[in-house]
C-alpha cells in the first residue's frame, strides 16, 4: 500500500472514530433517538476490506452497528448524521434510522436489524451478479454472534452449492450483546466453522488495517475469479457497549485495557511516525480539521435539516401507481 | 377459451414470465427436476435451464431471503414455499425485510418477489401440514396477498404479481390443483386488487375466498332452490388490500352478509370484513353479519374429526337460514 493511501486510511479511521463519539454525544443531547450502535475500535475492519474492494461496481450489506460501512461506500457523512437526526434529509428520508442506513446508488444495500438476516440477503445479491454475468461482488459484514443463526449455515451451504459470488467477513468483536463468545458459541474461531461447507476462510488480525488489506486482497481475489464464496474473520473489540443501552458491565476492565492497546488508528499512526512518515503535528492538524468538519459541517447539516413531513407518511409503504395492480395497461 | 386445470394454469403462468424476462427465476423446493409438488413447473428446468429453475435446500428461511436479496438488483423471482405450513420459517425475511425494507430506505430499495405457498387443509395431512395462514399475511404492511379461487385467477394473478414492483403472497389450496376452468387463450393479467361478483343476488352477500367460493355457490345454490333466498357471491381473491368499496357496494346492495372462511376465526378474514363494515357501511345493515369459520384448534388427522373441525357449504346454509328465521 502506498503511503499516501495508508495516510488517507488513517484519515478516514480517525473520521470514523469521531463521527461515532459525536453520535455518542448527540445521543446523550437526545438528538438521535432509539437504538445507537456504534463502531469505535473496529474501524479497521470495514476499512480495510472495503479499500480493497471495487468501489464502483461492489455491493456492500451489514447489519445494524453500519454507519461507517455506509460511509466508507460513499454515503454522505452529511446524510448519514441526518439520518440519525430523523431528518428528511437522511439517506433514508428519516424514516430508517441508525440501523436502516441505505445508500442505493452507491450499492450500500442497507443495514439490517435482525441478527443474521443479511446472510441470504448478500447471497441473492451475489446470485443477480451471476445471472447478469457481472465482475463485481457482494460483500457482507456480520459479527460473530450471527454466526449462531440458521440463516449463517442455511447461506454458507447456498453459497458454496451455486458457486456465488460473495465474500462474507465476520467482525470478531467477541460479544454477542452482553454474552462472551466462549458462553455462546461451541466452537470459538468463526473461520473454522464455514469449513462444514467446503469454503475457504482465514483469520485476521482485525485491527492492523494494513493486514486486513491484504487479507481482503486475497479474498476479494478469489471471489471475483468465479471461485465462489470466501469467508474472513477478523479479530476485533468493540469500545462501547453493545448499543446505548448497554451498560458494558460484562467485560473486565483489563481485557479493555489491553485491547485499548491494539487501537487500530493509533496502531497505524505510530506505525507511519515511526517511519518518518507522518509527524505528530500533522496527526494532531488532522483530528483538529475532523473535529471542525464534524461540527461545523456534519452535525449543523443535521441540525439545519427539515424532519420529514407527517402528511408523507404513507409513502413508501407499496409501490406508487404500479401499473400491474390493476392487472397492467390493456 | 380452453378449459385447463389448475395447476396447467400456473404452470402456464410460470412458463410465459420466464420466457417474457431473462431476470425472472423460479426457486423451491422440488421445483426443477421434479417439476413442483403440484406439478406447477413441469418441465420448465428442461427448457429454462437449473439456473432460472432452481431446485433449493429445504432452507426456507434462507432461500426466501435469497430470492428477496436478488430482487433488490433486477431478479425477479418466483419463490415456491413447498407447503403453507413451512412459510413459518421464512416469515424474518417475509416479514422483516421484503414487508419493511421499501419504507425503510426511503423508497431506495424494492422486493418485488412473488412468493407463491399450496395451502390450506387437504385430507388427512395432520395439524403441521393443514395451516390455513392468510390472516397471518393479511396482517402485515407492505405486502400484497392474492388467492385465487379458479384456475383463470391461478393464470392471471401470477402474471401480475410478477410484474408488479410489491412483494405479493400468492395463497393456493391444495385441494383445486385439478380443478378444471376456462383461461383467456391469450396473455392476461388479473388485477392484484378488487373482487369479483360470481353470483349476483339481492337478498343477502356471502364473501369467500379460494376454496371458500365454492361453498358459497353451492349454499347460494340450495338456498335458491330450497328457500328461495337468492345471495350474491362476491370472491376476495384481494386480501391485501381488501376492497372496501366492492364490501360496501354489495352489503348496501343485500343489507344481511355472511362471510365465509376456512381458517380459524379469530383475527381472520371474517373479522376484517365485518370491521370494514361497521367502518363503511354499518346503517346499511339488516342483520347482525354472521362468520362461518373453522373450529379455532389445530386440525386433527382423523377425516370425522377433521371434517367437524372445518366449515362447508352447509354450515353456510344454516347461517342464512338463521338470519332469515327460515
Amino acid at each position: 500500500m502506498k503511503v499516501a493511501d495508508k495516510k488517507r486510511l488513517l484519515r478516514e479511521m480517525l473520521f470514523a472514530r469521531r463521527f461515532e463519539e459525536r453520535c455518542y454525544e448527540s445521543y446523550v443531547e437526545r438528538n438521535i433517538g432509539g437504538f445507537l450502535h456504534l463502531y469505535s475500535g473496529e474501524e479497521a475492519c470495514a476499512h480495510g476490506v472495503l479499500e480493497a474492494a471495487d468501489f464502483d461496481n461492489d455491493y456492500v450489506i451489514t447489519s445494524y452497528r453500519d454507519h461507517i460501512h455506509a460511509i466508507k461506500w460513499g454515503a454522505d457523512p452529511r446524510k448519514v448524521m441526518a439520518e440519525l437526526y430523523a431528518k428528511e434529509t437522511g439517506v433514508s428520508k428519516g424514516r430508517g434510522g441508525s440501523m436502516h442506513l441505505f445508500d442505493v446508488n452507491n450499492r450500500f444495500m442497507g443495514g439490517y436489524a435482525l441478527v443474521g438476516g443479511p446472510f441470504p440477503l448478500a447471497a441473492g445479491i451475489a446470485k443477480a451478479i451471476q445471472m447478469k454475468r457481472g465482475k463485481e461482488i457482494s460483500i457482507c459484514f456480520l459479527g460473530d454472534a450471527a454466526n449462531n443463526q440458521g440463516t449463517f449455515h442455511e447461506s454458507l451451504n447456498m453459497a458454496k452449492l451455486w458457486n456465488l459470488p460473495v465474500l462474507y467477513v465476520c467482525e470478531n468483536n467477541l460479544y454477542g450483546i452482553g454474552t462472551r463468545i466462549d458462553r455462546s458459541t461451541a466452537v470459538v474461531d468463526q473461520y473454522k466453522r464455514v469449513s462444514a461447507y467446503n469454503i475457504p476462510s482465514a483469520q485476521e488480525d482485525g485491527q492492523d488495517v494494513e493486514k486486513v488489506y491484504k487479507a481482503a486482497t486475497k479474498a476479494i481475489k478469489h471471489v471475483r475469479s468465479g471461485k465462489g464464496p470466501y469467508f474472513l474473520e477478523l479479530m476485533t473489540y468493540r469500545y462501547r457497549g453493545h448499543s446505548m443501552s448497554d451498560s458494558n458491565a460484562y467485560r473486565a476492565r483489563a481485557e479493555e485495557r489491553m485491547w485499548s492497546k491494539r487501537d487500530p488508528i493509533i496502531m497505524l499512526r505510530d506505525r507511519l511516525i515511526e517511519n518518518g512518515q507522518l509527524t505528530k503535528k500533522e496527526y494532531t492538524e488532522m483530528d483538529t480539521e475532523i473535529l471542525d468538519q464534524i461540527e461545523n459541517e456534519v452535525i449543523a447539516y443535521a441540525n439545519e435539516s427539515p424532519e420529514p413531513h407527517v402528511s408523507e407518511v404513507g409513502r413508501y409503504v407499496l409501490a406508487e401507481n404500479d401499473p400491474w395492480v390493476r392487472g397492467g395497461v390493456q | 377459451m380452453a378449459e385447463i386445470m389448475f395447476w396447467e394454469a400456473v404452470r402456464r403462468a410460470h412458463d410465459e414470465e420466464l420466457a417474457n424476462d431473462p431476470m425472472v427465476l423460479v426457486m423451491g423446493e422440488d421445483v426443477g427436476v421434479v417439476g413442483g409438488t403440484y406439478k406447477a413447473t413441469l418441465g420448465l428446468y428442461d427448457k429454462y435451464g437449473e439456473d432460472r429453475v432452481i431446485d433449493t435446500p429445504i432452507s426456507e428461511n434462507g432461500f426466501t431471503g435469497l430470492g428477496i436479496g436478488a430482487s433488490f438488483v433486477g431478479v425477479r423471482p418466483i419463490i415456491e414455499i413447498m407447503s403453507v405450513n413451512f412459510a413459518w420459517l421464512a416469515m424474518d425475511q417475509i416479514f422483516n425485510t421484503a414487508a419493511k425494507v421499501r419504507y425503510m430506505s426511503g423508497g431506495q430499495l424494492e422486493a418485488p418477489v412473488v412468493i407463491r405457498s399450496p395451502g390450506g387443509t387437504a385430507h388427512q395431512l395432520g395439524s403441521q401440514h393443514s395451516a390455513r395462514m392468510e390472516k397471518v399475511f393479511m396482517g402485515i404492511a407492505g405486502l400484497r396477498v392474492a388467492t385465487p379461487s379458479n384456475p383463470r385467477q391461478a393464470y392471471g394473478l401470477l402474471k401480475s404479481a410478477v410484474r408488479c414492483n410489491d412483494p405479493v403472497i400468492i395463497y393456493e389450496h391444495e385441494l383445486m390443483y385439478n380443478m378444471k376452468g376456462e383461461v383467456p387463450e391469450q396473455e392476461y393479467f388479473h388485477p392484484l386488487e378488487g373482487s369479483e361478483i360470481v353470483r349476483p343476488g339481492r337478498d343477502v352477500t356471502l364473501f369467500g375466498y379460494n376454496i371458500s367460493v365454492h361453498w358459497c355457490l353451492q349454499a347460494a345454490d340450495l338456498l335458491s332452490s330450497h328457500h328461495g333466498i337468492e345471495a350474491e357471491v362476491i370472491d376476495l381473491y384481494a386480501l391485501s388490500p381488501l376492497d372496501r368499496a366492492g364490501i360496501r357496494d354489495s352489503v348496501t346492495r343485500t343489507h344481511r352478509v355472511v362471510i365465509v372462511e376456512e381458517a380459524e376465526p379469530m383475527v381472520g378474514v371474517g373479522a376484517e370484513v365485518m370491521a370494514i363494515i361497521n367502518e363503511e357501511c354499518f346503517f346499511e345493515l339488516d342483520a347482525a353479519p354472521v362468520r362461518v369459520s373453522a373450529l379455532n384448534m389445530p386440525i386433527p388427522y382423523n377425516h370425522s374429526l377433521e371434517k367437524a373441525v372445518l366449515p362447508d357449504a352447509n354450515d353456510v346454509v344454516e347461517a342464512v337460514r338463521g338470519m332469515f328465521g327460515v
